[in-house]
C-alpha cells in the first residue's frame, strides 16, 4: 500500500497508457471482424479458408509477433502502433469466426421473411442481421476485450508503456507491491471494459432479456 | 523486408545451431518445459474434470476457474511467482502449470458432458459398472474433445514458455530478449520466427491428432471436414503471449 | 362452417378501389438444378378480391408459386402478371412492400416489438414511426389482439397471437394482395380454427386478392373461394369451387386427396321426428338441415 501512496500518479499514468492502448485495438478489431466475418459467412467456401487463416494467425504467439509486425509495417519497434497493430490482428483472429458464427446463429427463416416484406439487402443486413448478430457477437467481443486488456501488458517487455511496466519495473527492482498493483489494475480495467460490454448488450438486445420473462395468458377475442 | 534477410542469415550461420546455446538445444528445452506443464497440468486437472463432467456437479467451479485464470495478465502471474521463488525454472513452471489446467479441465469437463445420456444410459441398462461407464464409454466417446482442451492448454504454453526466458536462461525465448537487450534486430527476428514456427507446427499436429480421434467415433461415410464442426468448442479465452 | 363453405354463395365482390389486383400465372415453370421440375407450365387467373387457395401435398410446388409473385422464386419459364404488368418489370423491393405475405413460422422479426413488426413495412415506405405505430396498435385489435401486447416482443407470445401478428403486418401497408403460405400450419387445431374464422371474418370486411397455400383440405375448403388441387410438380388436378370439387372430383387423386370417400364426407339424410338430421357414413349426426 505504502508504494502506492507515493507512485499513484505514475499508476494513473500507466492506467491511460494502456487504455490508450487496448481500446483502439478492440474497435478496430470489432470493426474489421465484422465485415470479414459477414463474408465468411455468405461464401462459405472463401469463409472456410479465412477462418483456416484466422486460426493459424491465432497460434502465432503475441510476443515473436510483437517483433515481426515492425519489420512488416516497417514502423519503430518501441511503438504504440506496433502494440496496436498486433493486438488488432489478435483481437481479428479470434473474433472472425465469432462473428461469421454470430451471422449463421440469425435464423434463415426471419432473414427471408424480411426480404419477402420489402427490405432491400443493405437494409436486411442493418435492420435484421446485424443486430440478430449482436448476442452472438457481443459474446466474442467480451473475450477479445479482456484478452487484449491482458495482452497490453506484455508490450513491456519490449519497452512500450502500460500497467505492463509495473510488472517488469517491480520484477526487475523486487518490489512486490508494484507487481501486484499491475497485477490487480490490469485486472480491474479488464473487469471494468467487460462491465461495459455487457451493459451494452443489455441497451443493445433487448428482446433476449425479456424473452425469459413469462407469457401473459393470451387474449382471444374471436 | 531486410531485416527478414538478416534473420534468415542469422538463422543459417552454422555457429547458431551448437552447444548450449543453439538453436536445438533451445527448441528441445521449449519442447521440454512444454511437455513438462501440459503433462503437470494433465495429471492435475483432467481426473477433476472427468469426475466434474460424469456427476454434472461442480460445473460452476470450472467457471471460476476459468475466469479466474483468464482475467489475470500472464506477465503478472510470472513476475508475482518470479519474485517469490527467485530466477530460474521453478517460476516459469509453476505458471505455465496454472495457464495449462483450465484448458485441460474445460475439456475433459465439457467432453464427458457432452456425451449422448442415452448411450451412457444404454451402458448402464446393459450391466456397466460406473467405472466402466466412464472408462469404457464415456472418456473414448469424448476424446476429441479432451484433445481439443490438451491442444489449447499446448499452444497457451509453448506460446507462454517463450517467457521462461525473462526469469529464467531457458528456452527459445532466450534469443527474444537477448536481442532486444543488445539491440540486435536479427537474432530477435530469428527468435520470433523460431517460436511462430513451432506453435505453427504444433497446432497443425494437434488439429490433425483431433481430427483423426473424431473420425474414430463418427460414422466412416460422413464427411471428415465437417467432424469436428459440431465439438463442443474449447474457449481459447486466454491471451496468449 | 364446412357446412357454410359448401353452400355459401360466390357473389363476385365489387372492387373497393381503382386497382383490380388480378394476379395471373403464364405457363410458369420453375427447375432447381438437379430435381425435377418443382413446377412446369402451371397457369391460373387469381381473380380480383377473392380468395384461391392451393392445396397439394409437399412436391407439389405451390409455396415455389406463390413465392414466384413476390419474386422470392423467380420462374424458369413463363410469366407472373399483377394487373397485366410482368412482375419482373417491378422493383423487387417496392414489388414486395406492395404485397401483404404472412409465413407459417410468422417471420417476425425476433428484435423488434410487436407494434414495430406490424409497422416495418410503412416504416419502411416512410412514414413518420409516430403515426405508423399508431396504426399499427388499430390494426392489433382488428386481428383481435389486446393492444398492450404490442410492447412485446414477438418470444413473449403464444404461437397463435404471434400468427395473429403476423396478418396485421400483412395489412399494415393496405396490400391489394395478400400472400399466404400456410400461415396457420404450425399452431394447435384449435388455435388454427380461431385463425380461421378471424381470416374470413377480416376478408368479408376487406375484400383482398388472397392467395394460400396449405396442405389441409378441410382449411382450404373452408377459406377458398375457389379451390386449386395440385399433384407433384405443381400440375392442377382440378379447380373449381370447394362445392364443385366435392361434388364432382375430377379424378381418383382428386377423391382421394380431398377424402370424398370417406365416411364423415358421405352424409346422408334420416328422418327424425319430422326433422331432417344429417348423418355421416359412420352413423354419426353432424347436423340437422334448416327447414
Amino acid at each position: 500500500m505504502n508504494w502506492l501512496t507515493l507512485n499513484w500518479p505514475q499508476v494513473i499514468e500507466l492506467t491511460r497508457d494502456h487504455l490508450l492502448l487496448s481500446a483502439p485495438a478492440i474497435v478496430l478489431s470489432v470493426l474489421l471482424a465484422v465485415p470479414i466475418g459477414r463474408l465468411a459467412h455468405r461464401r462459405p467456401r472463401l469463409g472456410g479458408a479465412v477462418l483456416g487463416a484466422a486460426g493459424l494467425l491465432y497460434a502465432i504467439p503475441a510476443l515473436p509477433l510483437l517483433i515481426i509486425i515492425p519489420v512488416l509495417f516497417g514502423i519503430p519497434l518501441r511503438s504504440p502502433a506496433t502494440m496496436i497493430i498486433a493486438l488488432t490482428v489478435y483481437g481479428l483472429a479470434l473474433l472472425v469466426r465469432t462473428a461469421a458464427d454470430a451471422f449463421g446463429s440469425v435464423d434463415p427463416r426471419v432473414r427471408e421473411a424480411a426480404v419477402a416484406v420489402g427490405h432491400s439487402p443493405l437494409g436486411v443486413f442493418w435492420r435484421v442481421d446485424l443486430p440478430l448478430a449482436v448476442p452472438v457477437l457481443l459474446a466474442g467481443v467480451r473475450v477479445v476485450a479482456v484478452s487484449t486488456v491482458s495482452l497490453v501488458t506484455i508490450g513491456a517487455l519490449i519497452g512500450v508503456p502500460s500497467l505492463g511496466t509495473l510488472l517488469t519495473d517491480g520484477f526487475q527492482r523486487g518490489i512486490p507491491a508494484e507487481v501486484a498493483t499491475g497485477v490487480i489494475a490490469t485486472m480491474a480495467l479488464a473487469l471494468l471494459f467487460d462491465a461495459l460490454l455487457i451493459a451494452a448488450g443489455r441497451a443493445l438486445t433487448p428482446w433476449t432479456a425479456k424473452r425469459r420473462e413469462r407469457l401473459l395468458p393470451r387474449a382471444e377475442t374471436t | 523486408m531486410n531485416l527478414f534477410l538478416d534473420a534468415l542469415a542469422w538463422l543459417a550461420d552454422p555457429a547458431h545451431w551448437t552447444g548450449p546455446g543453439g538453436v536445438p538445444t533451445r527448441v528441445l528445452q521449449h519442447l521440454a518445459i512444454t511437455f513438462a506443464a501440459v503433462t503437470a497440468a494433465a495429471v492435475l486437472a483432467f481426473p477433476a474434470g472427468v469426475l466434474i463432467g460424469h456427476t454434472r456437479k461442480g460445473a460452476g467451479l470450472v467457471g471460476a476457474i476459468a475466469g479466474a485464470a483468464r482475467a489475470i495478465p500472464t506477465l503478472g502471474l510470472l513476475t508475482l511467482l518470479g519474485l517469490a521463488l527467485g530466477i530460474g525454472l521453478g517460476a516459469p513452471l509453476l505458471a505455465l502449470i496454472v495457464l495449462a489446467v483450465p484448458s485441460v479441465l474445460a475439456g475433459a469437463y465439457a467432453g464427458v458432458q457432452n456425451v449422448d445420456p442415452e448411450v451412457t444410459g444404454a451402458a448402464r441398462a446393459i450391466g456397466m459398472s460406473p467405472r466402466q461407464v466412464v472408462f469404457q464409454v464415456e472418456i473414448p466417446l469424448a476424446a476429441p474433445v479432451i484433445i481439443g482442451g490438451l491442444r489449447a492448454a499446448v499452444l497457451q504454453v509453448v506460446a507462454t514458455a517463450t517467457l521462461a526466458a525473462y526469469t529464467a536462461d531457458f528456452g527459445l525465448g532466450r534469443y527474444l530478449f537477448s536481442g532486444l537487450k543488445s539491440r540486435d534486430y536479427a537474432e530477435m527476428l530469428a527468435g520470433a520466427l523460431l517460436v511462430a514456427a513451432l506453435a505453427l507446427l504444433l497446432e497443425l499436429l494437434l488439429a490433425a491428432a483431433q481430427r483423426i480421434a473424431a473420425q474414430r467415433i463418427t460414422a466412416p461415410a460422413e464427411d471428415t471436414a465437417e467432424d469436428t464442426a459440431d465439438l463442443p468448442e474449447i474457449p481459447r479465452e486466454k491471451e496468449r503471449v | 362452417m364446412r357446412f357454410g363453405s359448401l353452400y355459401r354463395l360466390t357473389v363476385t365482390v365489387l372492387p373497393m378501389s381503382g386497382e383490380v389486383a388480378v394476379i395471373e400465372f403464364e405457363s410458369v415453370s420453375k427447375t432447381y438444378p438437379g430435381h425435377a421440375a418443382a413446377v412446369a407450365e402451371f397457369s391460373l387467373v387469381v381473380p380480383s378480391h377473392r380468395s384461391v387457395v392451393l392445396v397439394g401435398s409437399s412436391g407439389s410446388g405451390k409455396s415455389t408459386l406463390l413465392r414466384t409473385v413476390n419474386r422470392m422464386v423467380e420462374p424458369t419459364s413463363g410469366r407472373v402478371l399483377i394487373d397485366g404488368e410482368d412482375v419482373r418489370e417491378r422493383d423487387p423491393v417496392a414489388l414486395r412492400r406492395s404485397i401483404g405475405y404472412v409465413l407459417q413460422h410468422g417471420g417476425l422479426l425476433p428484435h423488434r416489438s410487436v407494434l414495430d413488426n406490424i409497422a416495418t413495412v410503412p416504416v419502411l415506405n416512410g412514414i413518420a414511426k409516430r403515426e405508423a405505430r399508431t396504426a399499427a396498435s388499430e390494426l392489433l385489435e382488428r386481428v383481435g389482439l389486446d393492444p398492450k401486447l404490442g410492447r412485446r416482443y414477438p418470444g413473449q407470445l403464444s404461437g397463435g397471437q404471434q400468427q395473429r401478428v403476423g396478418v396485421a403486418r400483412a395489412l399494415a401497408a393496405d396490400p391489394e394482395i395478400l400472400l399466404m403460405d400456410e400461415p396457420f400450419g404450425a399452431v394447435d387445431p384449435i388455435m388454427r380454427r380461431d385463425l380461421q374464422e378471424e381470416l374470413l371474418r377480416l376478408q368479408a370486411e376487406l375484400h383482398k386478392t388472397i392467395l394460400f397455400v396449405t396442405h389441409d383440405v378441410d382449411e382450404a375448403f373452408l377459406l377458398g373461394d375457389e379451390v386449386v388441387v395440385l399433384r407433384e410438380g405443381g400440375v392442377i388436378a382440378q379447380r373449381g369451387t370447394p362445392a364443385e370439387i366435392l361434388g364432382a372430383p375430377a379424378d381418383d387423386f382428386v377423391r382421394d386427396f380431398v377424402g370424398a370417400d370417406r365416411a364423415e364426407r358421405e352424409l346422408s339424410i334420416m328422418d327424425i321426428d319430422g326433422r331432417a338430421v344429417a348423418v355421416d357414413g359412420s352413423g354419426r349426426p353432424v347436423g340437422v338441415l334448416a327447414p
